[in-house]
């Protein structure tokens, strides 16, 4: 993990006493409530619904054991013991004091954490694959390039007042975890014919409004050039991105009006200033970074456990969390292991103090002191030994940290919604509690296998409706609250997004609907086929007439 | 007279921003004695004489920009100006640091920058590691309170026009 030095301690640090300050002058009258909103968004704290929110950043989503538990203790301190992890893998306090604020940014400090840019119309924390480092169909660690590109965005002078937010995905597996197509720019870290390192870079991706996937302007960026190259990009966007519609203000809007290969020129030329200057990484310095993310001190463990293999076998319940939970290792011995934060009747990314504190307690023991957030909304142990999966299980299991459904209809993703978020259409939490009621039974969701429903309040698509298998978004009409289901989205490297089936239901039908999608999908698929499979084979036409039928016959009783 | 911080000190101001009220053209606009700081249409439109101002008269040369007029547009004249300012009607439009960086680091211009209109204290650190020297702050906002900014940060990660070198090539 990355420590702090002195030099990022102090810019921290400094960064706590100007927002206290700023906060002071704003809680004293002499700085305007509409100048201190994009400040205080530069530093996470939203106003919203229910009073200030804060979002605390998790950059990439690596924490250690100690900045859990102090997240635990800030949460029990300053909000009422529960935080909500969003898909950006950050962490929402929904009931702070804006007083408060600065000291729990000051105790945030202590432990190399703050809410830089976690909102506002700036760089945003960078997201990565949550087995980033331990996955077995990665070519290289991200966390190091992530590292070296938050020390780059954070108070980047000249990207602090952009169009809109601009966000940052990386990934270098198989296997795309970090959905990094939907990002403003993505890249994918690769090696040349001569093994060495670069990047493929996608811009303009992005969900919302117009969610659009990001297109690949340069199929090879060596390495030493990525930080001359964004900041190409992103003067590119400051400058000419859309500031008279906030609506069409992300970089998207700007690469799908000049076309992808014109904004690629754009910046080819702007790079051709910047290209060989200081900003040019350094082996040195990426040696640095890189040092902190070295491996563990794994033990020398046989790639099968018999313990583990025994207690599958013997125990139903464990071996169907293991089923769900465990994930490959490229250290033989060793998993990394899903902590579930889709509990029932709880909001999904939700996660009380006493969890944080017991998921804390469990790393130090069983995982190297270290914790991943997935943009799943669920806690990753990244470095599990095998012969410890059965104690690992009792512990996170005694803390409801143990639902064994990820990646099943119980792993829904979601926006917090009309409950907490001022911009939302409608609620979504409560179609989560439906949802999750309708299919308590756990045999009933093994049995359906992988199901991604993702929900969001509002067009803003905090919850990923678009790359769901099932996405829901939450619309108004009329001032009532309904929902739009879209089918065969998905993530990963096959990203794509859902289409609607058709209108929107209304609150009490969106769970007869799911359910009736469901149905369809148990009574058409083949063998072992995946609900997204067996959606490609059939089409939307068989899930739409069932989604309606119901809701049609009622029609005609009424 | 009106105050601009300049040398990280609160100090008096001859400067006169010309603008175009309606119905003004760049042609028409009347352009009062002493420095001036005239829009980008009204240099284009009347150079010489603006040139011939400074000349004859030893009125010094300043012109502004709006955050869409790029610096590309006065490359040729850069020598001419004793001062070239940004104007930032909106705080939020960020447009004009990257103003400020390219008339620095591209194309060498080394007089007076100064960013005027809606900013003040919570901009300063960064319009000054953009490339800005000297600020003068909105209507309503202290000028005194505002050089509390340059000193807010003791260290910072990215090359720019105050630092041209990033952190990792200073780290210790
Ligand atoms: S999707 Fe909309 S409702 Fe949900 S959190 Fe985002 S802005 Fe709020």
């Amino acid at each position: 993990m990355y420590r702090y030095d002195d030099y990022d301690r102090a810019i921290v640090t400094a960064r706590v006493a100007q927002f206290r300050d700023q906060t002071r002058r704003f809680l004293a009258g002499t700085l305007p409530a509409d100048e201190f909103r994009p400040l205080r968004l530069q530093n996470g704290l939203y106003v919203e619904k229910n009073g200030p929110m804060l979002r605390i950043a998790v950059p990439y989503g690596v924490l250690s054991a100690q900045q859990l538990r102090k997240l635990a203790a800030v949460t029990r301190r300053y909000d009422r013991g529960v935080g909500h992890f969003t898909t950006r893998h950050n962490l929402q306090l929904n009931w702070v004091k804006i007083e408060e604020v600065p000291d729990i940014l000051a105790e945030l400090a202590e432990v190399d954490m703050h809410a830089i840019q976690t909102s506002g119309n700036d760089i945003r924390n960078i997201v990565t694959d949550h087995f980033a480092g331990v996955a077995d169909d990665e070519l290289a660690d991200t966390r190091p390039w992530a590292e070296l590109l938050r020390q780059w965005s954070t108070l980047h002078p000249e990207f602090a007042y952009l169009p809109k937010k601009f966000k940052i995905g990386i990934t270098a597996a198989r296997e795309d975890r970090a959905a990094i197509r939907v990002n403003d720019v993505g890249l994918e870290l690769r090696q040349d014919a001569n093994g060495a390192t670069g990047f493929r870079v996608f811009v303009g991706g992005g969900l919302g409004r117009t969610p659009l996937v990001g297109q690949a302007i340069r199929d090879f960026l060596p390495w030493p050039h990525l930080v001359t190259y964004l900041e190409a990009v992103l003067r590119v966007y400051n400058r000419y991105g859309r500031r008279d519609n906030t609506t069409k203000a992300r970089i998207k809007i700007l690469v799908k009006s000049l076309g992808a290969v014109e904004f690629a020129r754009q910046v080819e030329e702007e790079w051709s200033h910047l290209k060989d200057g200081p900003a040019t990484l350094t082996q040195a310095e990426v040696d640095r970074v890189a040092a902190h993310f070295a491996p563990p001190a794994y033990e020398n463990l046989p790639a099968e456990d018999l313990c583990y293999v025994g207690f599958l076998r013997e125990d139903a319940a464990f071996a169907r969390w293991a089923a769900r939970s465990v994930h490959a290792h490229k250290v033989p011995g060793y998993a990394a292991v899903t902590l579930s934060l889709k509990g029932l009747r709880a909001a999904p990314g939700d996660a009380t103090a006493e969890q944080l504190e017991a998921a804390a307690d469990i790393a130090e023991h069983f995982s190297f002191n270290e914790v991943r957030v997935s943009h799943e909304q669920n806690l990753v142990l990244p470095h599990v030994p095998l012969r410890e999966l059965y104690t690992v299980w009792h512990l996170a299991k005694a803390v409801r940290l143990a639902s064994p459904v990820t990646g099943l209809v119980g792993d829904i993703i979601a926006c917090p919604g009309g409950d907490f978020c001022e911009l939302a259409n409608a609620r979504s939490l409560n179609v989560v509690a439906e949802l999750q009621e309708r299919f308590e039974n756990l045999h009933l969701q093994h049995e359906i296998g992988e199901l991604d429903i993702n929900i969001s309040g509002c067009m803003n698509a905090c919850g990923h409706h678009h790359i769901g298998h099932i996405g829901i978004l939450g619309v108004d009409k009329h001032g009532a609250e309904f929902y739009q289901v879209a089918l065969g989205g998905r993530q990963g490297h096959g990203l794509a997004f859902g289409e609607v089936v058709g209108p929107a239901f209304a609150a009490d039908e969106v769970g007869d609907a799911v359910e009736r999608i469901v149905g369809v999908y148990l009574e058409h698929r083949l063998g072992h086929e995946r609900f997204i499979d067996t959606f490609d084979r059939i089409g939307l036409a068989p899930f739409r007439s069932a989604a309606y039928q119901q809701t049609e016959q009622e029609k005609i009783y009424a | 007279m009106p105050k601009i911080i300049k040398e990280r000190r609160v100090q008096d101001d001859a400067w006169k921003v010309v603008t175009l009220a309606a119905g003004e053209t760049a042609a028409s606009v009347r352009l009062p004695v002493g420095p001036l700081l005239v829009p980008l249409a009204v240099w284009r439109a009347r150079r010489a004489e603006l040139i011939a101002r400074e000349y004859e008269h030893g009125e010094p040369l300043g012109v502004w920009l709006a955050p869409d007029e790029g610096p590309e547009t006065l490359l040729d004249d850069l020598d001419d100006f004793t001062v070239v300012a940004v104007h930032f009607p909106k705080f939020a439009d960020g447009r004009g640091y990257s103003t400020a960086r390219l008339l620095r680091e591209r194309y060498g211009y080394r007089s007076e920058l100064r960013a005027f209109g809606d900013v003040g204290r919570d901009q300063i650190f960064y319009l000054n590691r953009v490339g800005f020297d000297s600020f003068m702050v909105g209507t309503g906002r202290d000028a005194t309170d505002a050089l509390a900014a340059f000193g807010e940060f003791p260290e910072v990660y990215q090359g720019a026009v105050d630092q041209p070198l990033p952190l990792f090539r200073r780290r210790a």
